[in-house]
């Protein structure tokens, strides 16, 4: 398979998870749209490293699994703390800080 | 035209400081003693005054015996500047003598008489403090050999003055007095620092000796902005037109106070200061001729307000003011009047002073009550303060033998002399002045000790205890034999000839002008009677001429200060409140607002809901995106 398929599937996760990003309001299912947007980014950069032949995107795979991974830890925590104050996980009821 | 010769003190003057030190020795132990020195406070205040008095007469006596008469005392350096040096020396001389037992002697007189006329206060002790106090300024001033010690001495006697109006200061007449009293004299200080200020920049000094010394070679143009400025001095402290609205008001003060602060002593400090600038008024005829303008005009103008005027106080201030019109007027004629104002100045402190006091003891006897129109026929009841007011009163007009015949006839008669014909008009107006000043004062004697009793239904009238009348006795005599003992011989001419120069016309004593002067304050006296004595006087005042009317309100002087000054001054206040408030507020109250409603419009964007913060940072990664793309492209 050419590399342009991983590419093309890595846009069309992209743009699954952002448009997640933006139309969701659980923020549960708005956390797993960031994930599916930057698993899309890991296999943009796998997919480039095959195509350039080193290693230098899957190590980036790598360290963006283990960002994602600390991200998840600190971001369900904060998730936890909204909805025990809010009694909701939507992230349009968490809009006090503005003007 | 004389320069001064000075040399170090000997004898008895080496010691002028005693002078000073025990009317401020008495001032500082009253002042801050409390209530300790109540019961004993007015003794001391007596005391010192009295014992300066001595000393007066003692230096005074040794000067007569001194071929050397104007004698300097060297206290300490003030203010040693490299190239300029300021001494505070006190210089004893023919001149400051004669100041010195005026006040010494009938402020001694009038404190003695306050213990009598303040027994009833509760606050005698502060009374005693600042007399004091006034006095020891009163001293510095005329005995400072120098303007900027003079200086002192005048703000000096400025404060005492406020202290003093302001006596009673619960009244809030009297502290508005005060206050206005303080603010007039602002002015005329004004002119004094500043003419001070010039002596220093033109000459490099202050002291008499020297700004004498070199007023000549400094050009007339100096020496007239020299003498204008300390008219306008002198005008403040002397109570001259333009500056005369506060000595009316003045009269707010205890009447001891007004005897000897605002009629013998302070008031005459104006023409002290021209006196002793002689030199410098030698050299520039132009402000002899304003300094003669500002005494013709005062005169007159004190002299209608005195005659329209119900309150015997006020009445008496208005003649104040003449008088030192007079004086003034003796000081603008140059040689030929110098020492005649002198004269009528010492003069005028007994009969003035005799007058004021004598108006006290009936305002004591009345319970306080100032109004002429409330006297009438008191001549039984208070038979010594009668006999010494009229006295002094037949002084005052001009009869002769007593003093004032021999005192401002002269001035009068110097106007026609001095001047040219500007002269004749200046005399022709202070001849008037006098008609004037016998028309008040037999207005005064017999709305006061003549007539129907016109009382107040509780009065009852009783003379004074002998602590107040004998001050009185004692400045009748003055007021009788000054005139005449001073110019007699021409003995205060002779005295005071090293300082002031001799008058270069000799004068006789029935000129044409006394005679004519006589004649007027003859008429004065029964026009007065026409229409005081022959008739009855009402005891509410008749609604009168218009020239009455204006005269009652002094002539509009306050009306003119507050349109001509007061109004202007406060629509410039108020421009520059309106400028700050619209122009250099406004600018930067519009820059804050613009920066402001700028930023809470934008603020708007700060929604807080997370999902439109991720849109805006996909469509700026979008634009970021399709930027590079089409820079690559």
């Amino acid at each position: 398979m050419s590399p342009v398929h991983y590419v093309a599937l890595s846009v069309i996760l992209f743009v699954i998870g952002g448009v997640g990003v933006l139309v969701r309001r659980n923020a549960i299912v708005v956390f797993m749209c960031i994930e599916l947007m930057l698993n899309a980014c890991n296999l943009a950069f796998v997919a480039f490293a095959r195509v350039h032949g080193n290693l230098d995107g899957q190590v980036i795979a790598f360290f963006v699994m283990v960002v994602a991974a600390a991200e998840v830890v600190v971001g369900l925590a904060i998730l936890m703390a909204i909805f025990r104050a809010r009694r909701s996980a939507s992230v349009d009821d968490a809009n006090l800080l503005k003007y | 035209m004389t320069t001064l010769h000075t040399v170090a003190a000997t004898g008895a003057l080496k010691l002028s400081w005693l002078l000073l030190v025990f009317p401020l020795f008495a001032a500082v132990v009253l002042l801050t003693g409390g209530r300790r020195t109540d019961r004993w406070g007015h003794l001391l205040g007596v005391a010192m005054p009295v014992a300066a008095f001595v000393y007066g007469v003692i230096a005074f006596f040794s000067l007569l015996g001194d071929s050397q008469r104007s004698q300097d005392v060297h206290l300490y350096s003030w203010i040693p500047v490299a190239g300029f040096q300021v001494n505070m020396n006190l210089l004893v001389d023919q001149l400051s003598i004669c100041f010195v037992l005026l006040i010494t002697g009938v402020g001694s007189l009038i404190i003695i008489y306050s213990v009598g006329y303040m027994s009833h206060d509760t606050d005698r002790r502060r009374f005693f403090g600042y007399m004091n106090l006034f006095l020891a300024a009163m001293l510095l001033l005329v005995l400072g050999d120098n303007y900027l010690v003079l200086y002192v001495g005048w703000e000096g006697v400025g404060l005492a003055s406020y202290l003093l109006i302001g006596f009673w200061y619960q009244r809030p007449s009297a502290a508005v007095a005060a206050k206005k009293a303080f603010i007039v004299n602002r002015v005329g200080d004004a002119g004094l620092s500043l003419a001070i200020m010039l002596m220093f920049a033109e000459f490099g000094t202050v002291s008499f000796s020297g700004v004498f010394g070199s007023v000549k070679s400094g050009g007339s143009g100096v020496a007239t902005a020299l003498g204008l400025l300390l008219l306008l001095g002198a005008c403040g402290k002397s109570a001259q037109v333009p500056l005369q609205s506060w000595l009316l008001d003045a009269m707010e003060g205890p009447t001891p106070v007004s005897a000897l602060i605002h009629a013998a002593t302070m008031v005459t400090a104006g023409v002290y200061l021209l006196v002793r600038s002689n030199p410098i008024l030698a050299i520039t005829p132009d402000a002899r001729l304003a300094v003669a303008l500002v005494g013709t005009v005062t005169l007159l103008f004190g002299g209608i307000i005195a005659c329209a005027k119900d309150d015997i106080k006020k009445s008496l201030a208005g003649s104040t003011m003449s008088q030192i019109g007079y004086m003034t007027l003796g000081a603008g004629l140059g040689p030929e009047g110098y020492v005649f104002a002198i004269a009528l100045l010492l003069a005028h402190g007994f009969f003035k002073a005799g007058l004021f006091l004598g108006a006290g003891s009936v305002i004591h006897a009345m319970d306080d009550e100032q109004d002429m129109r409330r006297y009438g026929g008191l001549s039984s009841f208070l038979p010594i303060t009668y006999v010494t007011f009229g006295l002094a009163y037949l002084a005052i007009i001009g009869i002769p033998p007593f003093s004032g015949f021999f005192t401002k006839d002269p001035i009068i008669e110097g106007d026609f002399t001095e001047h040219g014909a500007g002269g004749w008009i200046l005399g022709i107006l202070a001849l008037i002045g006098a008609g004037i000043t016998a028309f008040y004062m037999t207005r005064m004697m017999l709305m006061t000790w003549q007539g129907k009793r016109r009382w107040a239904a509780e009065a009852h009238p009783h003379e004074s205890p002998p602590v107040m009348t004998w001050p009185m006795i004692v400045l009748a005599i003055g007021s009788v034999g000054a005139g005449a003992f001073l110019i007699i011989n021409d003995r205060l001419q002779d005295f005071l000839a090293p300082v002031v120069g001799v008058p270069p016309v000799e004068h006789g004593f029935f000129t044409p002008a006394g005679i004519v002067a006589l004649v007027l304050a003859l008429a004065g006296v029964a026009l007065a009677w026409l229409m005081y004595g022959r008739v009855p006087v009402p005891s509410e005042a008749p609604r009168g001429s218009p020239l009455t009317v204006a005269a009652r309100k002094d002539l509009y002087g306050d009306a003119f200060n507050e349109s001509v000054l007061e109004r202007p001054g406060q629509w410039l206040t108020r421009l520059s409140v309106y400028f700050d408030n619209r122009g250099v507020d406004g600018l930067v109250n519009s820059l804050a607002a613009l920066v402001g409603g700028t930023s809470g419009r934008w603020r708007k964007l700060q929604t807080g809901f997370v999902r439109s913060y991720a849109l805006s940072m996909f469509a700026g990664a979008a634009v970021l995106v399709a930027l590079l793309l089409v820079v690559r492209l």
